[in-house]
């Protein structure tokens, strides 16, 4: 049929061997007849013959020889397709003659009009490179020619020559770097995966290590790191704003290239192909700083709605990530439930994440789960979820008495392989802490008659056999069991009874001499050989006889050693040296042609090796654009400078707007004391920048301004009509208004505004006052980008003047007064205090404001101080401080730190570091610095307290005692405790207060109804209750001291 | 990158094999089907198999193991996604993607895969492309080519690959200019067996079919775009754009494509729009058991659900169920323990339920496990989320 003319026939001929060859049957001796008709006019036969000929030209060199003339001639073909499926065959023959020809070839289509056909050219590198190594050096300049090449189509085809040719001339990449960077979005997925991998590695041994300089992010790492959906929604542009202004600032400075990169990868964690996806997110785990990385996460969890395959490896990378970095995926928890119909080998690593993932917050739910996956039909996966649990057990000390007592459980289920995987699990826990558990000991003895499985045996027999002396009656007599059925045991339950013998018989020897011997002598005819070294070998070592006299004595501190306990580990732990994503990561073993991952260089290479001479570069993108029309719309040259522009400005502006609005309530007033404000905090920074002397000098004024406060309050309350001039503006302000608000209460808020603007003078008054209240802080620490914010904050709180004792609220220290951090001794010279600052802090609404002060008695000066790895309970968050870079001996300094305690007073553990040790502290709040006070008159007051009656309610009787009696007292008191506002209030004896909790901002609202006799009742209305009874309690406790 | 291909159906035949390098021989697939042999089901053979020499990477679709051969290091996902795409393609061009109707084009089949990889790197893998290159074969192609001997391999470059849209081609023309675009959400929910959710989230999928004259510049908003939280798109759209405005701009694919996916978080909690009671027990004494289920409607909007499948995989111990639905059809496959209930619609006046009782293996204790119920139904015109319709759903119930 091959040879008739009729294309017809043929086509249908070679459609018959074409399919011959799919189904893998030989069609070798038809290669003369195919060959023939390579140079036939019809395109789809000669696409068949292409087929063919690609398959069998290996075999038959010398005919394929015959077609390569067709081939050259196709290479001259005007049609560009025709050429570059000329040159496709032409490389994908494999004859080793023609590669002179394919070099040719190659050489020639690489300077193509065409970038279609340049991308086969392109492909045609690697095969040929496979076919003739030698070509190596001319086939890299042909490379170098390619990776110069602007199309987005060769971009992808002519890295991944790069990689098979020469991965290690990584200075081909250094004039392309900039481009490849920008072209990466508009390359097809397959060409971003494999330039995104060559990125990592180049970015490895060019740009210095971000993670060494933790301090530089630290500013928001809150915000990267959970990358809550408040943050998605104005997320990339700030961050990226503030990364832009990170190398301004800071000693590190992360190469603008190194950025570059990240900022250009990152939108691709949201492409459609799981490959890319995952490729970003391997190049922000080895590259990004670590606060970061935690962008990658959503997008990992969301591959885990793809096609299970890819879960399978997704979970792998996820699986190590979770061990490095547990926050980062912590949110997501719930994500790694496992669904009933999940192969087994996803559940089971979807296990794994879970288990990595909990910690002492979330472990009850997770156990929980676990419970529910116990009952599973699967068994494979039961067995696995008892070794989580064992897992769990042991990294998580609070519980693992609840899971030893969950798998003894266990240990009555009908399923033998489930009583056989807890009873090895237990035996891993027990052997941690063996004493108190004789019981389980002995139930597990009992065991030995139905478990059959010889793992499960063999450990129950070891633990008999190693806690012998808190089961002294029981060992025994299973010895004398095991040894009745001795010849019928496996290997390893054989060796076990050995060990039980010999070690029973060093214990009690009284009682188990003879049953020892029997076993021995068993053993000593057993069949395997192992068994029978191990019983002569246990045999000289414990019967005492007249040689081994020396050794004997021994025996008891051979066999009887404490043993250290097993270390249940990850089996994911030792695989972060191999690059995520990557097969040999998956495999746990190198594959061929693995690459490692340099690690970072000491020293920045030369940057400059980058840059390419700018004026070509831009023109060279013009004349592109001009050229391809469509160009601008995808390409980055110019949708970075249009959109990305103003995703850069835009959330400034809204943080502006944000200033304004939330100023806008203190109106005219507030906005008018920014700028004071700003001078104010100038002066901090000089201040806090002075010696020692000079913060003392601060200190002591600010024990003043304490002093003044309780006057003020006095004054301001005391008096409800006496309008006075000697307190500051803002409580006259306020007398005056508590005055109006009796006749028009509702007109509260309305009223300030006016009042603010008609009282210039006062103004400057009250802000003198303010100036003096503000602490000798550490505001010029914070970053300049967060100033407007906290300067919102600031003013927020600036309102508030007007509130009757808000007075209270800007003293600097709270009631709570220093607590120690470290003591001086235990941090070897370092000795931190900290006090609640009652501050907005800035940055973060939500958190509580804690001022660290440090300072160094000891004679060296300490470096690098700095917040590590915190280890928070869920909720909690850390804003850290900016690192201290030294403190020389003798100094001191204060640093503010944030604190999200989410509405509860656990401790937030973190450890303090500094460049030599490391100190693990905690801060646990009182739980009055939980909430800021918020202002509201007194019927508003009354509605809300209406609203919280019940189950919100909380009231408590007391006797005030002689001291406290007085009005000041009371609420000076109050406030220490508890950081709120004073709520004016009609009669005399009743005192109001409310503040709302910080993170969830639910109200708390205080009445102290005190009578002339010292009796006294509290009552608390909060929604929530935990931290209204705690409230009702330190107040009291604060009152009747 | 990619070695081979091989085509495995379930008996384990290899159907179809490709190779892009030399011939690696179809032995090197016995390997996997070892690793077959040990894995229970078809969902159970590891994605990753290591070979002394290769390693097979597969995937399971369609009834079909999709084994690729690959020598060196490379991204693992880097070729299941590809095989993904492999097969994507094939249900593009033939409709379905099975054994029979691959046997029945393998010539189009290796002519696609011939494009697709060269050399074992990805070629053209946009549908739009490769439909320009090798034409799908429809009825009346064939009986145009049996007639005049043309073919189904186009003789022009795609211009696709040249402009800087590699996924749309050029030269479009229709006298309708039509898009449609469907909004298909999923909810994914754990309840646990006193109906308390553990988890629930919403997995939406919007896909558009475009029929467009020319290179259309489309624009697309939503209502509530902060809704969406996690998306993934198509190439076509423009992330910047969505990134500083959230408005999807694109230039679109000619046909059917999937535009984005996105996911709504599980924080906010989702309302399940149906409910599933069930009470069943199993006596020690008899060998006889109680099973008793019934589906209802809990928030719908008014609207009907409609296409309820109930599954459930019973205990082995079960030998046999008698039930009857009061609506609707049941089987329960006595080998593989498998009870499903195809509900239909759900009347919210009459409420379907299924009752009956359960045979237990003779003497055999109680069994411990409690059966999972899947739960699967449809709602059209609504979006759970809130997004646009309609909606379909999933639902999972231990």
């Amino acid at each position: 049929m091959l040879d008739t003319n009729k294309d017809s026939l043929k086509l249908e001929a070679m459609k018959r061997i074409v399919a011959m060859i799919a189904r893998g049957k030989n069609a070798s001796d038809l290669f003369p007849a195919v060959v023939k008709n390579v140079a036939c006019k019809n395109i789809e036969v000669k696409k068949l013959v292409y087929v063919y000929l690609v398959r069998y030209a290996e075999e038959q060199q010398d005919l394929a020889l015959l077609s390569i003339s067709t081939f050259q001639r196709g290479l001259k073909d005007p049609n560009q397709l025709i050429r570059a499926s000329a040159l496709r065959v032409l490389s994908s023959i494999r004859v080793p003659i023609i590669v002179p020809i394919m070099m040719l070839a190659i050489k020639e289509a690489a300077s193509d009009m065409s970038p279609y056909v340049r991308k086969t050219a392109a492909h045609a590198i690697p095969k040929l490179y496979s076919l003739d190594s030698d070509q190596k050096d001319q086939l890299i300049e042909v490379i170098e020619k390619l990776l110069a090449d602007k199309t987005t189509l060769v971009a992808g085809s002519v890295v991944m020559a790069f990689e098979e040719v020469c991965p290690e001339r990584i200075d081909l990449i250094h004039k392309n770097y900039r481009k490849l960077c920008n072209l990466l979005i508009d390359v097809e997925e397959w060409g971003q995966v494999v330039i995104i991998s060559m990125l990592t590695r180049y970015a490895r041994t060019q740009f210095l290590s971000p993670t060494q300089n933790e301090s530089l992010l630290e500013e928001n790492p809150e915000k990267a790191f959970y990358g809550s959906e408040e943050d998605e929604a104005k997320g990339p542009g700030s961050e990226e704003a503030a990364a832009a202004a990170l190398p301004t600032r800071k000693p590190y400075v992360m190469d603008p290239d190194h950025r570059l990169l990240l900022r250009n990868t990152k939108p691709l964690l949201q492409s459609r192909s799981a490959a890319v996806v995952m490729a970003v997110a391997q190049l922000y785990f080895h590259l990004a700083p670590k606060a970061e990385v935690g962008v990658i996460a959503k997008a990992l969890v969301r591959l885990l709605r793809s096609h299970s395959e890819v879960q399978y490896v997704v979970l792998q990378n996820v699986a190590t990530m979770s061990i490095k970095r547990r926050g980062m995926f912590e949110p997501y928890l719930k994500s790694f439930y496992i669904r009933s119909t999940d192969p087994t080998q996803i559940k089971i690593l979807k296990l794994e994440v879970l288990t990595n993932l909990a910690n002492e917050t979330n472990i009850p739910t997770v156990l929980r789960e676990f419970q529910t996956y116990i009952r599973s039909m699967d068994k494979d996966f039961v067995a696995a979820t008892i070794q989580a649990i064992g897992r769990c057990a042991t990294n998580i000390g609070r519980v693992r008495d609840t899971c030893l007592n969950g798998l003894v459980q266990l240990l009555s289920n009908r399923d033998e392989l489930v009583v056989a995987e807890s009873v090895v699990v237990i035996k891993k826990l027990l052997q941690m802490q063996p004493a108190q558990h004789g019981e389980i000991i002995k139930h597990l003895a009992k065991l030995t008659d139905n478990i059959q499985v010889p793992m499960a045996r063999a450990s129950i027999l070891w633990l008999i056999g190693e806690y012998c002396e808190h089961v002294p009656r029981i060992a025994p007599d299973v010895l004398r069991k095991m040894a009745k059925s001795f010849t019928a045991e496996e290997d390893i339950v054989k060796l076990q009874v050995i060990n039980l013998a010999a070690k029973l018989y060093l214990t009690n020897s009284k009682q188990t001499k003879l049953l020892t011997q029997y076993v021995l002598s068993l053993a000593k005819y057993d069949q395997n050989y192992d068994i029978r070294d191990r019983a002569r070998f246990t045999r000289q070592l414990i019967v005492p006889s007249e040689q081994g006299g020396a050794l004997s004595r021994h025996a008891k501190k051979l066999f009887l050693a404490p043993k250290p306990a097993p270390v249940l580990e990850s089996s994911f732990k030792d695989r972060d040296h191999f690059q995520l994503g990557s097969l040999s990561h998956l495999l746990n073993a190198k594959a061929t042609g693995y690459q490692e991952l340099p690690d970072w260089p000491e020293e920045a290479p030369d940057p400059s090796v980058r840059n390419v001479e700018v004026p070509e570069w831009t023109k060279c993108s013009n004349r592109e654009k001009r050229k391809e029309k469509e160009k601008p719309f995808y390409s980055d040259s110019e949708g970075e400078s249009g959109p990305t522009e103003s995703a850069d400005s835009d959330p400034e502006s809204e943080s502006e707007s944000d200033s304004k609005s939330s100023s806008e309530s203190g109106s005219g007033e507030s906005s008018s004391e920014s700028d004071n404000e700003d001078q104010d905090e100038d002066e901090e920074k000089g201040r806090s920048s002075e010696s020692e002397q000079s913060e003392e000098e601060g200190e002591k004024k600010k024990m003043k301004k304490r002093k003044k406060v309780p006057e003020g309050q006095r004054e301001g309350s005391s008096s409800d009509e006496g309008s006075d001039s000697s307190s500051s503006s803002s409580e006259s302000e306020m007398t005056s208004d508590t005055e109006e608000e009796q006749v028009e209460p509702a007109s509260w808020r309305k009223k300030t505004p006016p009042s603010g603007k008609s009282a210039p003078a006062a103004k400057e008054i009250s802000l003198l006052d303010l100036e003096d209240f503000t602490p000798p802080s550490v505001q010029p620490l914070s970053p300049p980008t967060v100033v407007s914010t906290s300067l919102a904050a600031d003013l927020e709180g600036l309102t508030l003047t007007d509130s009757p004792l808000v007075p209270s609220l800007l003293s600097p220290v709270s009631g709570a007064g220093r607590q120690e951090l470290l003591h001086r001794v235990a941090g070897e010279g370092l000795a931190v205090d900290y006090t609640f600052s009652r501050q907005p802090f800035s940055g973060d609404p939500h958190m509580v404001s804690v001022h660290i002060h440090f300072s160094n008695s000891s004679d060296t000066p300490i470096k690098g101080l700095h917040v590590g790895t915190p280890k928070l309970p869920a909720g909690i968050s850390i804003q850290e401080f900016p690192e201290i870079e030294s403190l020389s001996p003798g100094e001191s300094t204060t640093a503010i730190m944030g604190i999200n305690f989410c509405d509860s007073t656990q401790a937030a553990n973190f450890q303090l570091c500094t460049q030599t040790r490391q100190f693990y502290v905690s801060i646990q709040p009182p739980v009055g610095e939980l909430m800021a006070p918020v202002f509201m008159s007194e019927n508003e007051f009354k509605k809300e307290q209406g609203k919280l009656t019940g189950m919100n309610e909380i009231t408590e009787k007391l006797t005030l005692p002689d001291a406290s009696r007085s009005d000041h007292v009371v609420v000076q008191k109050v406030t220490a405790t508890a950081n709120l506002g004073r709520v004016p209030c009609g009669t005399s004896d009743e005192y109001r207060f409310a503040g709302r909790t910080l993170t969830s901002g639910s109200l708390v609202l205080l009445t102290l109804d005190a009578r002339p006799t010292g009796a006294a009742q509290l009552t608390v209305n909060s929604e929530k209750m935990v931290i209204g009874t705690m409230l009702v309690k330190d107040v009291v406790q604060a009152l009747t001291q | 990158m990619i070695h081979s291909l091989f085509l495995i159906n379930s008996s384990g035949d290899i159907f179809l094999e490709k190779h892009w390098k030399s011939v690696v021989s179809r032995s090197v697939c016995d390997y996997f089907f070892e690793a077959q042999e040990r894995a229970t089901e078809a969902e159970n053979v590891p994605p990753v198999i290591p070979t002394p020499h290769h390693y097979l990477l597969s995937v399971y679709r369609h009834k079909i193991f999709f084994v690729a051969v690959i020598q060196t290091e490379v991204p693992p996902l880097f070729v299941i996604e590809f095989l993904h795409r492999v097969v994507d393609t094939f249900q593009d061009y033939f409709g379905v993607c099975s054994e029979p109707v691959i046997k029945d084009n393998v010539v189009v089949v290796y002519e696609v895969l011939e494009e697709m990889l060269d050399n074992g790197f990805p070629l053209a893998t946009e549908s739009n492309i490769l439909k320009e290159l090798i034409k799908p074969p429809t009825i009346l192609r064939t009986v145009v080519n049996t007639i005049t001997g043309s073919t189904n391999v186009g003789d022009q470059l795609p211009t696709g690959q040249l402009s800087v849209v590699p996924w749309r081609r050029t030269g479009v023309k229709y006298t309708n200019n039509e898009a449609y675009f469907d909004v298909v959400e999923e909810i994914d929910a754990i309840i646990d067996k006193s109906g308390s959710t553990i988890t629930a989230e919403i997995q939406g999928v919007i896909d558009a079919c475009v029929k467009l004259t020319g290179m259309p510049d489309l624009t697309l908003s939503f209502m509530n775009p902060r809704l969406l939280d996690d998306v993934s798109f198509h190439p076509c759209v423009r992330f910047k754009r969505w990134e500083s405005e959230r408005i999807l701009s694109f230039i679109p694919p000619d046909g059917n494509f999937r535009l984005l996916s996105y996911h709504v978080s599980a924080q906010n909690l989702v309302a399940i729009p149906v409910y599933v009671k069930h009470n069943i027990s199993f006596r020690d004494s008899t060998s006889l058991g109680r099973f008793e289920i019934t589906v209802g409607p809990k928030q719908t909007m008014g609207k009907t659900i409609e296409g309820v499948i109930v599954t459930s995989q019973m205990p082995k111990g079960v030998l046999n169920m008698s039930l009857s639905p009061s609506q609707g059809t049941h089987t329960f496959d006595p080998v593989t323990k498998m009870l499903s209930w195809d509900v239909g619609k759900i009347n919210p006046q009459k409420l379907p339920s299924l009752k009956g009782t359960v045979s237990l293996q003779a003497g055999a204790s109680r069994p411990d496990e409690n059966p999972t119920i899947n739960l699967q139904f449809k709602i059209q015109q609504l979006a759970i989320s809130g997004l646009n319709p309609p909606l379909f759903a999933k639902e999972d119930w231990p």
